[in-house]
């Protein structure tokens, strides 16, 4: 059974009976909007909860040690297994980044990280569960960490460390950092303080990308997008993905939209696609990455990362 | 005492550097809160999360935006 299936039936009560709004329109759309908002935010908060909690056993400084001792295909997959349980914050991929290299993290190993860990994101999990089910939330993380392997598998093949900014070399770590060691509660209270933190900070954007797929759910005709997005329209992929780039603050607020787009005919590898290059991409992020990595370098890691993404959306739009 | 505020500009780092002014003058102690922003000095003490708090050279904190009480412990 359908767990959020009590949440469904009080809803349709209030919706139905409370407002009377059976059969228009306006109640159909808002007793989507009411019952999708409760579902995610009960889902964001035990999943960024679960994860929050899981990376407390991850701080970067212990992540380092663990990777600078795997190479090749290995050191990928477990950098980008460990990327899904990590946040990024354009601000600390700088010092993430040097502190790899420098501790003798592979090149490749490095980026399968650098990519795993935006591309695969908590807050987009917990919105794609609630708005198409757990096979999809698993779908996005499986293909994320294939891209991310492969990207990263890629990069360190090409050999591109004289593209590595020169002064990330000279750097040299002068003293040995202790890691903090925590108790079972710290962590637990390390992981509240970040849903708090986390869904006070996307909860307007969430509000409204479901108000305006609400909105979309109850009031745009069915075929919207199947004539002009539809799986004939070969180049709907690359163009969702540099639409997508630029949206990163928004991801939280874009999935929902997206959702309600795809009942109206957007094919799933391209919202997908689309969603991915959401969250993975971000020109912030690629400013600062430039601190790191000369120009040359940094063309080839969008480059990958872009076109791992097109590929995955037309790999779900020609299996599904 | 001299305590160290690293991070490159980040909003938290600037908490963690308010908390901590606030911390030393509740206490009274004379100290000398620098701020670190350079990114290769900030590397030098091995940390990958910022901010971090050093007091007398020595990371005591790292990755995390201390409260001003949380700092008091550090300084006593």
């Amino acid at each position: 059974m359908d767990i959020f299936y009590p949440i469904q039936i009080s809803v349709n009560w209030l919706v139905y009976t409370l407002f009377n709004l059976k059969g228009s329109i306006f109640g159909e759309a808002l007793n989507f909007f009411i019952y999708d908002s409760i579902k995610i935010f009960i889902l964001l908060a035990v999943i960024i909860f679960a994860v929050s909690y899981i990376r407390t056993y991850l701080a970067p400084e212990k992540v380092k040690k663990i990777l600078s001792k795997r190479f090749e295909i290995f050191g990928n997959m477990t950098a980008s297994t460990i990327g899904i349980f990590t946040p990024f914050c354009s601000c600390s991929a700088v010092p993430l980044f040097i502190g790899f290299v420098e501790s003798g993290v592979p090149l490749g190993v490095t980026f399968s990280y650098l990519i795993a860990a935006p591309l695969i994101n908590e807050v987009a999990a917990a919105l794609l569960w609630g708005l198409f089910g757990w096979e999809i939330a698993l779908l996005y993380i499986a293909s994320g960490w294939i891209i991310s392997v492969v990207a990263g598998f890629i990069l360190g093949k090409m050999h591109l460390e004289k593209y590595v900014e020169d002064y990330v070399y000279n750097i040299k770590v002068k003293q040995n950092l202790k890691l903090e060691k925590k108790t079972k509660k710290q962590r637990a209270k390390e992981a509240y303080g970040e849903v708090k933190s986390i869904i006070k900070r996307v909860f307007p954007y969430v509000l409204i990308g479901i108000a305006i797929g609400a909105f979309i759910h109850g009031y745009a005709p069915e075929n919207l997008l199947t004539n002009i997005a539809g799986k004939g329209h070969w180049l709907a992929v690359p163009i969702a993905v540099l639409i997508g780039v630029p949206l990163y603050s928004n991801a939280a607020g874009v999935i929902p939209i997206v959702s309600s787009l795809i009942e109206k005919g957007l094919p799933l590898g391209t919202a997908l696609a689309f969603m991915m290059a959401v969250v993975a991409l971000s020109l912030p992020e690629i400013i600062i990455l430039r601190k790191v990595l000369k120009p040359k370098l940094l063309i080839i890691y969008v480059t990958i990362v872009t076109a791992g993404i097109i590929f995955t959306g037309y790999l779900f739009n020609f299996l599904i | 005492m001299k305590i160290k505020i690293l991070g490159s500009g980040c909003p938290n780092c600037k908490v963690l550097e308010a908390n901590t002014k606030q911390a030393v003058e509740e206490l009274k102690i004379k100290a000398n809160v620098e701020k670190v922003t350079d990114i290769t000095k900030i590397m030098e003490y091995g940390i990958m999360s910022t901010p971090a708090l050093v007091i007398d050279e020595k990371v005591v904190s790292y990755g995390r935006v201390l409260t001003s009480e949380e700092i008091k412990k550090f300084l006593k």
